[in-house]
């Protein structure tokens, strides 16, 4: 299966669009060759500002600039992009619709070894609790080209998180992408599985395993967690038994939340596979770090077996 | 063109008008943020009735000259400024802080004509004005930014970053103005952080600095139009006011950085700026 790096897909897309689309600028807090939008610093240097090692300001520059009609893109790691400004994204950006992009790059644990201060796992229920944001979670690369633009064509905040490292490409690259549409990417009868970012592929490893026994698993890509369109989750889980969610986050305010809050006058029972109420930590390896926090293929097996006991 | 005897003249009827309706805004019984709006009537007049170069049956005109409150709570002297030129009609100004009114207790750009963003939660102004200024260079427009800053305000360290990038970026069309009333909420500035020196600070991060009596009109002029001969260089504008000037029993007072008039201080403070 073919993989990609998020973060490039994501540089060389800003590049893509950039080109014809002269209202883009880039913001960055000096973590440009690692979030990747030092391809936009080579490519139009003009549109390109370091703002330094001060993402309050950062994010209200951004908010000047847009009101300006430019479309800024900030960036920096998801935990210091969401929670260092959080309140200038809600006051300056947010209050006023203002067509900002925030990046939240080397999302979840995905920087494994930087420990539990550069991991951002509560950046999406931050987020999300912000009137006017929209919140999205590419599964691949190929659904981030689509999201990046995406969020070009869409006027109004938005954030994106980017993981930090190869994923497989998993989407159908013919695929138009919309805001707010849920992505059914494998068909099952039993359970149905709501998952965002990594855990997609962890879900599609878990439906092979269980398909063996005679248990069919849904797959859906949820890479818009805000705004849900609640209908169509309400008809996705038809028919099926069980739920799943799984996210590379806090088990509070994002996915789980979300779900469970769409399904709350439902009887079918849920599970949610998430990061429990506890930060991250370092590991020399990524896969181990999202083994130690229950973010597997085992426990959605676990949590699928659970729902039909 | 420098100022004028005949826009001294009008300028500094401008800011008791001014004055007049922001108490008139806050009437009586009720709180309101009278001193820190009270102490920067002359500058909010001199850049809506000298300086700006702006169209308010045109709200919007992409060449206007930005204003930005970023010590958004003194917006009633801007909602008395924009009444005043006309970018909605009068009678709005009774409307403020009631439910659906177009004039919210801070800026609001969604509900106010005339408003460029919103601020308030302190700080964060002069870098969207950064923002703003960075826009226009690269549209090569020629407009200018003009940003009120409180001084208990700028104990935000948001206010240092945008210090170090609009430096950094040589904003030229960036002018900030701090309002040094030396009061904030709960007291005294110098009681609680003492920010002095001011001018050295700015200075030192790469600014052209001066210095004037925020009150008066000739000097407020003269240095906005000293501003605009600055080359490669952000302009911070240091004036010396006093906290509710111009209401006499509310000068210098903390209390009445949001304070509440009873009905005879209300009435008295009407008749000190009435004609």
């Amino acid at each position: 299966m073919r993989t990609q790096n998020c973060r490039k897909v994501y540089g060389q897309t800003l590049v893509e669009l950039g080109k014809h689309n002269k209202r883009i600028v880039v913001l960055e807090a000096d973590l440009g060759k690692s979030t990747m939008s030092c391809f936009f610093q080579d490519a139009y240097p003009e549109r390109y500002f370091e703002m330094g090692i001060a993402e309050q300001n950062m994010v209200s520059t951004a908010a000047g600039l847009a009101i300006t009609g430019k479309i800024p893109f900030v960036n920096s790691f998801a935990v210091f992009s969401t929670g260092r400004p959080y309140d200038q994204i809600r006051q300056s950006v947010c209050i006023g619709k203002l067509n900002v992009k925030i990046i939240g790059s080397s999302c979840g644990l995905s920087d494994f070894g930087d420990g539990a201060t550069h991991q951002g796992i509560e950046d999406m229920a931050l987020m999300r609790g912000l009137p006017n944001m929209t919140v999205l979670a590419p599964v691949d690369g190929i659904e981030t080209k689509k999201i990046v633009k995406a969020a070009v064509e869409y006027e109004g905040p938005v954030y994106i998180r980017i993981n930090r490292n190869e994923l497989p490409d998993l989407s159908d690259e013919n695929e138009q992408f919309e805001i707010g549409k849920p992505y059914v990417i494998r068909q099952g009868n039993d359970i149905t599985v709501f998952a965002n970012g990594i855990m997609v592929s962890k879900a599609l490893k878990a439906a092979e395993v269980l398909a063996e026994e005679g248990v069919s698993l849904q797959v859906v890509n949820m890479s818009t967690l805000k705004p849900i369109d609640d209908e169509a989750v309400k008809k996705l889980v038809q028919g099926s038994k069980g739920v799943i969610t799984a996210e590379e986050h806090t088990i509070m305010g994002g996915l789980a939340s979300a779900i469970t809050h769409i399904l709350r006058r439902s009887t079918i029972p849920i599970e949610c596979v998430a990061i429990q109420d506890q930060f991250g930590q370092s590991a020399l390896d990524y896969e181990k770090l999202l083994e130690h926090y229950g973010l597997t293929t085992e426990e959605i097996i676990r949590a699928a077996r659970e729902l039909l006991r | 063109m420098p100022l004028s005897d005949e826009q001294l003249e009008r300028i500094t009827r401008m800011a008791r008008t001014i004055r007049y309706d922001i108490v008139s805004m806050i009437g009586a019984g009720k709180p309101g943020h009278l001193g820190g709006s009270c102490s920067i009537a002359e500058i909010v007049a001199t850049l809506y009735f000298y300086k700006m170069r702006h169209k308010p049956d045109k709200p919007k005109w992409p060449d206007r000259d930005r204003f930005l409150l970023s010590k958004g709570h003194a917006a009633l002297a801007q909602y008395a400024a924009l009444a005043e030129c006309g970018y909605f009609p009068k009678e709005h100004l009774q409307t403020l802080k009631q439910l659906g009114t177009i004039l919210q207790g801070h800026p609001d750009m969604l509900r106010t004509p005339g408003i460029e963003a919103n601020t308030g939660s302190l700080g964060q102004g002069l870098s969207i004005a950064c923002g703003i200024a960075l826009a226009g260079r690269l549209d090569k427009k020629d407009y200018r930014v003009y940003c009120i800053l409180g001084d208990g305000e700028i104990a935000e360290g948001q206010i240092w970053q945008a210090t170090m990038a609009a430096a950094y970026y040589k904003l030229d069309n960036l002018v900030a103005i701090l309002d040094k009333n030396k009061i904030q909420a709960t007291g005294p500035i110098v009681e609680r952080f003492d920010t002095n020196p001011l001018p050295e600070k700015w200075k030192a991060f790469g600014w052209s600095v001066s210095e004037i009596d925020g009150h008066d009109v000739k000097q407020i002029a003269q240095a906005l139009d000293e501003a605009e001969k600055v080359k490669d260089k952000p302009v911070m504008i240091i004036a010396h006011t006093i906290k509710g000037k111009g209401v006499p029993f509310a000068e210098d007072k903390a209390a009445f950085h949001h304070g509440i008039m009873t009905r005879e201080q209300h009435e008295q403070a009407m008749r000190a700026l009435s004609d």
